[in-house]
């Protein structure tokens, strides 16, 4: 049997604001083994008389970083650790964390391509690990990355995303704000349907991997309309929020 | 590390999340296994698309070491006898939903069908899509797992595992197969597929067996 994935004691190292409801939380893991993108930890937390409760929270950060991984939260009105974690913690805290967990829902270099990331919202935190890892490890395989956001300010990692786009090393991002839009946006203006998963997969054809995560009304509509569109159910992984992940 | 880290600052919100109204928090507490939420909601998890078998061409098959597999069309399975189950469901993401409803049939009920190999000793709960889940056969007999094929008074939706899924509330939602076409009878024990990719190849929530180790 496996050795069990035990708990660790992590200090926060940082913590940086992506947009007014989510930030993104740098752990310091002195004994971290390293994990593959799109894997998740455990958090516990714990109070003076032992009342505990655990999360589970996408690792944001490439594995090529050591010692250390970024989980990023969005704060969910009226939950009991996401609003924690904002109002409460400070770097130099420490928290309860095991992982990595999850094997399925994981891209690596080695696995090559086309990529196609589709994410909704805070869904985009496990498709980040993978971007930032495809950056990292100088990988040129095409990926595109199909974005649904509500509004332009509520875009998480919206500058990294740009500085990757701006690479030129194949990698692409496809906005769309679906309630509101800054004057001048030419991006897509509704949800994700089948007619812009189309247009997003196109140029990487038939062969491509596609990884959607998101609330399941969207990770729905991707997964059955990229079926449609003629990828192989094995080639397509999904990883779904609920409506609560408090 | 014992148990007893104290995170700074926390005190936790306790008994006033959305879940088990209208039980005393004494009982919340005791329906709640450990490092689990109580939430109303049904979330959805899957690795997947959701496969969509037409009706007319589904069917449920008992076999592996039995005397002679079972095979029931839709029509069929719905005909057997079924029976309301209101059970508590946990899912190793953290969620915990009391008093969940279904309609189904017993494995039991399945399992008198067969003559069972006496080297029978795991079930395989294998589903359209590839998914599948091992279990103990001790684990899924005297009405501890049941084949739903409604939830809360309507059909089983496909996104939940629709139109049939297996349900086993003693263990992590992941044994509850979704989309299961078939019982496989073995005399060994087999990984499925999440008990493969470093989940705990028991589940039971009490014991909080969530991943390879624990």
């Amino acid at each position: 049997m496996a050795a069990q994935i035990s708990w660790q004691l992590a200090t926060v190292s940082a913590i940086r604001e992506e947009t007014p409801t989510v930030r993104s939380f740098t752990l310091g893991l002195p004994g971290w083994q390293g994990h593959r993108p799109g894997q998740h930890v455990d958090l516990r937390l714990t109070s003076e008389d032992g009342y505990s409760v655990e999360r589970s929270y996408s690792i944001a950060s490439e594995p090529e970083r050591s010692g250390e991984v970024d989980i990023t939260v969005e704060r969910i009105n009226g939950g009991e650790v996401s609003p924690f974690l904002h109002e409460v913690v400070v770097p130099g805290d420490r928290l309860e964390v095991r992982g990595p967990i999850g094997g399925y829902f994981v891209w690596e270099a080695a696995l090559g391509g086309p990529l196609l990331l589709v994410a909704g919202g805070s869904g985009v935190v496990p498709l980040m690990a993978m971007a930032r890892h495809r950056a990292r490890s100088a990988m040129t395989v095409p990926a595109r990355l199909l974005f649904s956001s509500r509004t332009f300010d509520e875009i998480i990692y919206a500058e990294e995303l740009d500085r990757l786009a701006a690479a030129g090393d194949g990698f692409e991002v496809i906005h769309t704000l679906t309630r509101q839009q800054p004057p001048g946006w030419t991006g897509f203006t509704r949800r994700i349907d089948e007619a812009m998963l189309a247009e997003a997969l196109e140029p990487l054809g038939p062969a491509t991997r596609a990884y959607a995560c998101g609330p399941t009304a969207l990770v729905e509509v991707v997964a059955n309309g990229l079926v449609r569109l003629g990828l192989p159910p094995d080639r397509i992984r999904t990883e779904r929020f609920g409506p609560t992940g408090t | 590390m014992t148990d007893r880290f104290v995170t700074r600052g926390f005190v936790g919100r306790r008994d006033d999340g959305a879940g088990g109204e209208g039980l005393s928090s004494d009982e919340r507490r005791r329906r709640t296994p450990p490092g689990q939420y109580l939430t109303n909601d049904f979330p959805v998890l899957s690795a997947g698309p959701t496969p969509r078998t037409p009706l007319d061409r589904w069917s449920f098959e008992v076999g592996g070491l039995v005397g002679a597999p079972v095979r029931w069309s839709w029509e069929e399975f719905l005909a057997l006898p079924g029976r309301d189950y209101v059970v508590d469901i946990s899912c190793v993401t953290k969620w915990t939903h009391l008093d969940m409803r279904w309609k189904g049939v017993s494995v039991d009920t399945l399992l008198e069908g067969v003559e069972l190999d006496p080297r029978a000793a795991f079930v395989i709960a294998y589903s359209d899509g590839g998914y599948t889940t091992n279990l103990p056969i001790g684990d899924v007999l005297n009405n501890q797992a049941f084949v739903a094929y409604e939830y809360d008074g309507r059909p089983l939706a496909p996104e939940h595992g629709g139109p049939a899924r297996l349900v086993v509330p003693a263990r992590y939602f992941w044994k509850s197969a979704k989309w299961i076409r078939g019982l496989r009878i073995q005399d060994r024990d087999e990984p499925g597929f999440w008990e493969s990719l470093g989940y705990n190849n028991r589940g039971d929530q009490w014991l909080e067996e969530r991943y390879s180790g624990d």
